[in-house]
């Protein structure tokens, strides 16, 4: 393929479009949530090829090398770079933090989606892409640019190894 | 220094205050191509037809559409939109296409028999680039979305049309 980029205008304006959908179909927007995120899953269990072929890494050796290559993840398919803050102290979780956001260019939410998480497709996105690499973790929103908030965090939370998901054979 | 806080609520930053972005950033296209991916199962599994499904698409692609006509007069058009045909189609072909898809749409063509047909003619659709359109679903074309696009903003500018999507050997948006 020769070209791999593209304006991220068609994209924002695209995701826009699905949620407005989605909007209009369920009318609950927890469902919406839902919806967002079970998406977002299908495209991180495909998403991550992309991200292996590409970058050749390895094996995640701990965490905080996890927390890396999320952030250059995040660097090659969505061109931007979330800073990684608030390690817990067990190393478990740490947050990723956006001051810019490819997908919420030219949002403004309406009074009445309050508890819409517009950006909730990216945690499904995160949850599918690790759970190929045998990584279950969970994350969710703690601040959001479209709330008012100053940046918008995502809080990252490694659950378990899926121990069951390596093929007879590989270590 | 600190500041003194007055009020418990902060002042609501509209989006109008911000400044129009310029429109440079960039994402990978294998990003794109998975959520419209998402976007095409989606409005599929709500549809029990395949025009039931160009129809939806071509909706969503008009929410797109919609926003592009405004954005694109006030950035490219110094807020003067178009009320000649002809340069809402020319608009259409170049600007429009150069920021959706990166590159002008291939030809812009007027009907030899009909005053009221002209042709928009791309070779290699970007929507369709990774799609392999099940037997099942033969005449499925999802450049039904870049047709709801156009429509939106011909209609933006004052035109009411008939979208055609043609698969020939290129991708014929017609316009009636």
């Amino acid at each position: 393929m020769r070209k791999k980029w593209l304006n991220s205008e068609l994209f924002t304006l695209t995701y826009g479009a699905l949620v407005t959908q989605l909007l209009k179909d369920y009318e609950n927007v927890e469902d919406v949530n839902k919806q967002l995120e079970r998406m977002g899953y299908n495209m991180g269990i495909r998403l991550i090829e992309d991200f292996l072929a590409r970058t050749g890494s390895g094996r995640c050796y701990d965490f905080r090398d996890t927390a890396e290559k999320i952030q250059s993840g995040f660097k090659i398919f969505l061109g931007i770079t979330p800073t990684i803050t608030n390690w817990s102290p067990a190393g478990d979780a740490f947050s990723l933090c956006f001051e810019t956001n490819p997908l919420t260019e030219f949002v403004e939410l309406p009074d009445h989606c309050l508890n819409l998480k517009y950006c909730n497709i990216l945690t499904g996105v995160l949850r599918g892409a690790c759970e190929m690499v045998q990584m279950e973790v969970a994350s969710w929103f703690l601040q959001d640019q479209l709330k008012n908030d100053s940046v918008t965090e995502i809080r990252v939370k490694f659950v378990k190894r899926l121990e069951d998901a390596i093929p007879a054979g590989e270590d | 220094m600190t500041s003194i806080t007055i009020s418990a609520v902060r002042p609501r930053t509209s989006i109008l205050d911000k400044s129009l972005s310029k429109g440079k950033s960039e994402v990978s296209l294998s990003c794109y191509a998975l959520l419209f991916s998402e976007l095409v199962q989606y409005c599929q599994n709500r549809v029990y037809t395949v025009p039931e499904l160009q129809n939806k698409l071509a909706e969503m692609g008009a929410e797109v559409g919609h926003r592009m006509t405004d954005l694109l007069v006030m950035r490219e058009k110094s807020g003067k939109r178009e009320v000649k045909l002809l340069s809402v189609l020319l608009f259409i072909k170049s600007t429009v296409w150069k920021s959706l898809f990166g590159r002008e749409a291939d030809k812009l063509e007027h009907a030899n028999d009909d005053d009221r047909t002209y042709y928009i003619i791309e070779k290699e659709a970007l929507v369709n680039k990774f799609v392999s359109v099940p037997k099942d679903k033969g005449s499925l074309n999802c450049a039904s979305f870049t047709a709801g696009i156009v429509e939106a903003i011909l209609s933006d500018c004052g035109f009411v049309v008939d979208m055609y999507i043609h698969i020939c050997r290129d991708f014929w948006y017609r316009l009636l």
